[in-house]
C-alpha cells in the first residue's frame, strides 16, 4: 500500500514537472511567434 | 561423442518457448512489416542467445585440468559497453531522432505542447497499477515508461534504475508502438463520441522564422534542463540533432545523422536487448504482466490526451478535436496518421493531419522529459 502512495506521489510531481517544463516551452513558442498580420517572416 | 548431443540436451521447455517467442518477432517483422528494424534483430538475438552454451553470450570455459576462464561473448559484451555503461546507444540514437524531426507544426501553433504534456500521464497511471499488482517502485517506474511510446526512453529508464525486466519491456514498447493503429482507435472510441470526432479544426499555419527553428531546441533543452536536469542527457541529444539539422550549414552530418547513424545504432541496438531475453530471466509469469501493463500504459496515455483536450474545450472558444489530443503520445508519426483516417471516418472532409503532427512531436518532447523527470524523482523515493 505503501508503495502505491508513493507512486501516486509520483503521478502528482511527475506531472506537474512535465506540465511546468511544456508550459514554459509554450510561452516561449508564443513570444518566438509572429504575430498574425505582421507580415514578418 | 556426448559432445554432438550436449547442445540439444540443454534444451528445456523454456528455451523452446523462447524460440518461439523469436520466431514470432520475426514473422510480425517480415510478414505484417511491424517495426522490422527492432522486432526483427530482437527475434533473431532471442533465439541466439537461448542456444545452450551459446558462444554470443559470455561463458566460462573449463579445461581438463581444471583451469577456468570467461570468454566474452558478442552480445553480452555489446550490452555492457552500449547500454549498461554508459546508456551509449539508446541516448545516441535520440541524435537521429532529433534529426528527423521537423518541429515546424509545433512552432506554427504552440497551444499543441500541452497535448504532448497531458498523453504523458499513462506512463503515471500504469506505474501505480503496477504497484498495485506488486513491483517495486523502480520496476513499476520501468513498465510504466513503455507509455512514452518511446523505445529508446524504455530502454534507458530500465536500465538507469537496474530493472530485472529490461528485455521484456523493450519487446513491449517496440510492439505496441507498431500496434497504434490497433489500439488508439479502440482506445479513442472509448472516451468520444462520432459528433466529437467530426469537429473540424482550420489549419491556418503561421510561418516560422529560420531564427525561431534554431533557438527553439537550445531554449527546450535549458528549460527542461533547470526544471529536469536528468533529462538532459534524453532532451539534450534529441534537441542537438534537431539543431544539427535546422542550424542549416550541417547538412551532411544531419544526413548522417538521419540515415547512417539511426540505422548503425537501430542494427545493433534490437540484437543487444534481446541478450536480455534469456529463458530464465524471461519466461515468467512477470513478463505476461508487463505486456498487459504496456498495453494500459498506450491505452491510458490516449484516453488521457482525448480527456485533456475536451477539458480544453470547455473553457475555448474554438473547439479542439479530442483525438488531436491523443496524438500527444510519442509513436511518431503512426498516431497522427491514426488521429486523420479517425477524423475522416466521421467526417470525410476532416482534415487533422498537420494538428496531430503538431501533438504528435510534442509528445516526442514531453516522453522524453517524462523519461527524464521519472529518472530524477524515483531513485529519491526508493
Amino acid at each position: 500500500m505503501n508503495t502505491v502512495l508513493v507512486s501516486l506521489g509520483l503521478m502528482w510531481k511527475g506531472m506537474l514537472a512535465i506540465f511546468v517544463v511544456m508550459f514554459l516551452i509554450l510561452l516561449v513558442l508564443l513570444a518566438l511567434s509572429p504575430r498574425k498580420g505582421s507580415g514578418k517572416d | 561423442m556426448s559432445f554432438l548431443y550436449e547442445g540439444l540436451l540443454g534444451i528445456g521447455w523454456k528455451e523452446v518457448i523462447m524460440y518461439a517467442i523469436g520466431a514470432l518477432l520475426i514473422y510480425l517483422a517480415i510478414r505484417k512489416q511491424m517495426e522490422p528494424s527492432l522486432l526483427l534483430p530482437m527475434g533473431f538475438g532471442a533465439i541466439l542467445c537461448n542456444i545452450p552454451l551459446s558462444g554470443a553470450l559470455d561463458s566460462l570455459m573449463v579445461a581438463a585440468n581444471g583451469e577456468s576462464w570467461t570468454v566474452a561473448g558478442i552480445l553480452d559484451w555489446l550490452f555492457r559497453v552500449g547500454i549498461q555503461a554508459s546508456e551509449a546507444m539508446p541516448l545516441l540514437l535520440f541524435i537521429g531522432i532529433g534529426a528527423m524531426i521537423d518541429f515546424g507544426p509545433l512552432l506554427s501553433n504552440p497551444k499543441l505542447i500541452l497535448f504532448g504534456a497531458a498523453a504523458q500521464w499513462g506512463i503515471f497511471g500504469t506505474i501505480t497499477v503496477a504497484c498495485l499488482l506488486g513491483f517495486n517502485l523502480a520496476d513499476a517506474a520501468s513498465i510504466g515508461i513503455i507509455g512514452a511510446a518511446d523505445g529508446p526512453t524504455s530502454i534507458l529508464v530500465s536500465q538507469v534504475l537496474k530493472s530485472n525486466y529490461i528485455g521484456p519491456i523493450a519487446v513491449a514498447a517496440y510492439s505496441y508502438m507498431a500496434l497504434v493503429p490497433i489500439i488508439q482507435p479502440a482506445a479513442i472510441k472509448l472516451v468520444t463520441t462520432k459528433k466529437e470526432r467530426a469537429i473540424r479544426m482550420p489549419y491556418n499555419p503561421r510561418s516560422v522564422s529560420k531564427t525561431a527553428r534554431i533557438l527553439f531546441p537550445i531554449i527546450v533543452t535549458f528549460i527542461a534542463g533547470l526544471i529536469a536536469p536528468a533529462s538532459v542527457s534524453l532532451v539534450g541529444l534529441l534537441m542537438f540533432g534537431n539543431l544539427i539539422r535546422e542550424c542549416g550549414v550541417l547538412g551532411s552530418l544531419s544526413d548522417t545523422a538521419q540515415s547512417a547513424l539511426v540505422n548503425l545504432i537501430t542494427l545493433l541496438l534490437g540484437i543487444t536487448i534481446a541478450s536480455t531475453m534469456r529463458a530464465e530471466q524471461f519466461v515468467k509469469l512477470e513478463t505476461l504482466m508487463i505486456m498487459c501493463l504496456g498495453l494500459l500504459a498506450f491505452v491510458f496515455d490516449t484516453m488521457a490526451g482525448c480527456l485533456f483536450a475536451k477539458f480544453i474545450n470547455l473553457f475555448s472558444r474554438t473547439k479542439v478535436n479530442p483525438m488531436v489530443g491523443a496524438a500527444g503520445i510519442s509513436a511518431f508519426p503512426m498516431s497522427a496518421r491514426v488521429i486523420q483516417k479517425l477524423g475522416q471516418e466521421a467526417d470525410p472532409q476532416n482534415h487533422l493531419l498537420m494538428h496531430a503532427v503538431g501533438a504528435n512531436v510534442a509528445g516526442q518532447i514531453g516522453s522524453v522529459i517524462a523519461g527524464g523527470v521519472i529518472l530524477g524523482l524515483v531513485p529519491k523515493m526508493l
